[in-house]
């Protein structure tokens, strides 16, 4: 390589870890904003904004989900297994909500510390499996638990 | 070895080399898709719990993929010619960013398509969505410099330095969902446990990715090669090989 | 498998069907275009080609 070319390279090389490092370090700034949900303890602990809307992602407690019969009203209490926050919404759930899923609710906290949610989204995690195979494992005794590493502490 | 590489940064080397590999790639391409297809749409099993919408991961995972490797050609492509100068890695570069751009597309659109029914929403802005957005302006801006440079060397460089710094980009999409909590969930493939998804599931989704990767092989070369003749329509080179084609008479 | 119960695709058809369309449509749209231009190119050329040697 001539030297001409040997300084083009540098010059690339310069551009790559100047921009990574800069980039490195806006994020750690704003490594609060990126994240999309805080965590049942986190609330608990009152990390969560009190006077706007924030998002919490947990798990569904099994056996947790009340259903109003008369409207769309539902409760349920999500956890991150060590911390757990009561959530209450009107409207319609997405196909993936179930018991022990994990979710991410949209709204703000009431007085009482319970999560007025006005948006219910479902999270899934990265197993994939065919119905019978799951069936199998839980005839086995291995309940397939939901595995998403950023809901579970 | 140098001298080979060298060979084939020649314009013309690199035509003759698109007309043997190309025809070979495309043919793969197609018996690819149509077993990776066939995988995909019959041999795959239902998802236990998102039942046949889990088939969308079938194209929806293959074209975030490409949107990824795509650019990583693209940076690289401008890198060498920043550096060596070449005709043919400016126009490989230039051949990379639409195709590129529609894998990137096409990532956000069947994601979205796929979100609405699982998640519940079309769009979330959160880590995984937006970088990848990102990338989809990154490619838009270098079609547009392109285009808005009549230069095409200075299109070239400019280009190059675009795509570079885009770079840090790619990381940051692939580890979103590792480094902060996001809607989209976490891995499946690529992270160093075993994959998390049955093989019945697991093989079309690779034989998918592989046609991928053979059509964008393919048809980078074609692009490219398509650059290279309107650049160097009025050599030698091209009115005997190009215009002297048996078969291709107007 | 019967014809009617794979195209339902489960309640998702809308979803999976669009999925798939879409990416046939860019896919095919990405391997036409260039394709065509490159013939129209070596056409033209090659018109050139003959007026100046014709």
């Amino acid at each position: 390589m001539n030297p001409k070319r040997k300084k083009l390279l540098m010059i690339v090389l310069f551009i790559l870890l100047g921009v990574g490092t800069a980039t490195t370090l806006a994020l750690k700034a704003f490594q609060e904003n990126l994240m999309y949900f805080f965590s049942p303890s986190q609330v608990v602990k009152g990390e969560a904004p009190t006077n706007r809307n924030f998002r919490i992602g947990g798990l569904v407690t099994r056996g947790s989900v009340k259903r109003n019969q008369q409207d769309l009203k539902v409760s349920f209490v999500l956890t991150d297994t060590i911390s757990s926050v009561t959530v209450s919404y009107e409207g319609i759930l997405p196909d993936l909500f179930r018991e022990g899923q994990g979710i991410v609710a949209n709204g703000s906290l009431r007085a009482d510390g319970v999560f007025v949610a006005d948006e219910v989204l479902a999270k899934h995690d990265e197993n994939y499996m065919p119905t019978e195979v799951a069936d199998a494992l839980e005839k086995a005794g291995v309940k397939h638990e939901y595995t998403d590493k950023h809901q579970l502490k | 070895m140098w001298e080979w590489i060298i060979k084939f940064a020649s314009p013309m080397h690199f035509y003759m080399l698109v007309n043997r590999l190309a025809p070979w790639l495309g043919r793969a391409a197609g018996v690819l898709l149509v077993i990776g297809l066939y995988g995909s749409l019959f041999y795959a099993p239902a998802d236990y719990q998102q039942g046949e919408s889990f088939r969308i991961i079938y194209v929806h995972v293959p074209s975030a993929w490409m949107s990824m490797f795509i650019y990583m050609n693209l940076a690289v492509a401008g890198a060498a010619g920043l550096i060596w100068k070449t005709k043919v890695s400016d126009a490989i570069a230039r051949s990379c960013a639409p195709l590129g751009a529609s894998f990137t597309f096409l990532a956000l659109t069947t994601g979205s398509l796929w979100g609405k029914p699982m998640w519940g929403a079309w769009w979330v802005w959160d880590a995984r969505l937006t970088s990848e957005l990102i990338l989809l302006f990154l490619y838009l801006g270098y079609i547009a410099l392109q285009s808005a440079i009549d230069d095409r060397r200075m299109a070239a460089r400019a280009g190059a330095i675009l795509a570079l710094v885009g770079v840090v980009n790619i990381p940051i999409i692939h580890y979103s969902v590792i480094w902060w909590n996001t809607l989209h969930q976490g891995p499946t493939i690529s992270k160093l446990d075993a994959p998390s998804i049955d093989t019945m599931m697991l093989i079309p989704l690779l034989i998918m990715i592989a046609a991928f990767m053979c059509y964008f092989f393919a048809l980078v070369l074609v692009r490219a090669r398509l650059e290279i003749i309107e650049q160097e329509r009025s050599s030698k080179w091209v009115q005997e090989l190009v215009l002297q084609q048996p078969g291709q008479s107007v | 498998m019967n014809l009617s119960e794979f195209l339902h695709m489960g309640g998702y058809a809308f979803y999976v069907w669009t999925s798939y369309g879409l990416t046939a449509v860019i896919m095919f749209l990405n391997y036409w275009l260039p394709t065509r231009r490159e013939q129209q190119l070596i056409r033209k050329l090659k018109r050139l080609q003959d007026s100046k040697s014709g």
